[in-house]
């Protein structure tokens, strides 16, 4: 079956979902497809997203691989569009109205309010991550691990997660 | 903000063109390793080449966090516009797109060939758990910066437990829970005191 259709009609609706950031549409990335269209699982999904943090460019460029495996190249062409033609028109228009807007005493409330509701989604997509990733003990700790070492140096994030794989191949196989 | 007003009309001070602006944006999308992509922009397009201003830079992330879309790509949509406008906006898109894109075409092919192996199986779980950790500061840093009060942890709290514990769709909870924080903080007449 073409899955071209349903990959345009997901991105784009969570395109519109990353508010504040990309792990904020992750919940619902994961309902959609992982439980809905069996496009990869839950794992996979988490991996993809994972891997990412070591390559270089926008979060969220996993999203190719997901369009690839479900359409090939026309399905990783499809999600791209899908997931940054929306919001990029919006931000291209609104971008443009900004300076306009900074009277209408309603632009500061949207900012205000919407900030802590983007980091509630932004944990939510976190707990959503933690519960598909966290398997047991060791998992846990190089959690707790690669925390308490990003928070105290000034590491780069990119390095310290290919920690976690050298931890992993020994540690998890 | 007047630094924004300055340079929202035509062209920047410094005509740059949108070859120049694809090459810088291709470049960060290309050699930014870990942490934010924002950090990396900030430091090329405010510090090396001075086409933004530290205030319209500022001014421009803060639009960027509060539409949907990812940081980074609004970002690049945003000062490639006040750049070059609707051709400057492309190129960056499109420039700090297309490394990281490419990239996971083929990190995804491989994935998808070698990615039930044993020995790269306990890899990406190690991964994995490695990115949990990472996705927890890069939020509690966020919700450092842009959290303000009691209330704020109150809409944060029912955020996530609507998402996490009700399972709501993000939609639904966007747009209640979003209400519900905008009305909170809607414009006050000056007699009853500012919200902020």
């Amino acid at each position: 079956m073409n899955q071209v259709p349903s990959l345009l009609r997901v991105f784009a609706y969570l395109s519109l979902l990353t508010v504040g950031g990309g792990m904020a549409a992750f919940p619902e990335l994961q309902t959609l497809a992982v439980n809905v269209h069996h496009w990869l699982t839950a794992q996979q999904l988490v991996q993809l997203y994972s891997v990412e943090q070591m390559a270089p460019g926008p979060k969220m460029m996993m999203i190719v691989s997901i369009g690839q495996w479900a359409a090939g190249f026309a399905g990783a062409a499809a999600v791209l569009v899908a997931f940054l033609l929306p919001t990029s028109v919006l931000a291209f228009f609104i971008g443009r109205l900004w300076t306009r807007l900074e009277r209408w005493p309603w632009r500061a409330s949207i900012q205000r309010g919407l900030a802590p509701v983007s980091i509630g989604l932004l944990s939510a997509g976190f707990l959503t991550v933690a519960r598909v990733a966290l398997t047991g003990v060791v998992t846990v700790i190089i959690t707790v691990v690669v925390s308490a070492i990003l928070l105290r140096s000034r590491a780069n994030p990119a390095l310290v997660v290919l920690g976690g794989a050298l931890v992993g191949l020994v540690a998890l196989r | 903000m007047s630094d924004l007003a300055e340079t929202d009309r035509g062209p920047s001070p410094r005509a740059v063109t949108v070859g120049q602006i694809f090459g810088a944006f291709l470049l960060i999308g290309a050699t930014s390793f870990g942490g934010s992509v924002v950090a990396y922009l900030e430091a090329s397009l405010v510090g090396k080449r001075r086409w933004v201003g530290d205030e319209t830079f500022v001014e421009l992330l803060s639009i960027s966090q509060t539409l949907p879309g990812l940081n980074a790509t609004n970002l690049a949509i945003l000062v490639g516009d006040r750049l070059r406008g609707t051709p400057g906006a492309i190129a960056a898109l499109c420039g700090i797109c297309l490394p990281g894109a490419l990239l996971m075409y083929v990190v995804g092919m491989t994935f998808h060939a070698f990615g039930d192996r044993p020995l790269v199986t306990a890899m990406l779980r190690g991964v994995a758990a490695a990115a949990v950790g990472l996705i927890l500061v890069t939020t509690l840093q966020m919700g450092r910066k842009s959290l303000h009060g009691l209330v704020d942890l109150v809409f944060v709290a029912l955020a996530v437990i609507g998402v996490s514990t009700l399972h709501l769709s993000v939609l639904t909870v966007l747009l209640g829970v979003g209400a519900l924080a905008i009305f909170w903080h809607r414009p006050r007449r000056e007699r009853q005191g500012s919200s902020q």
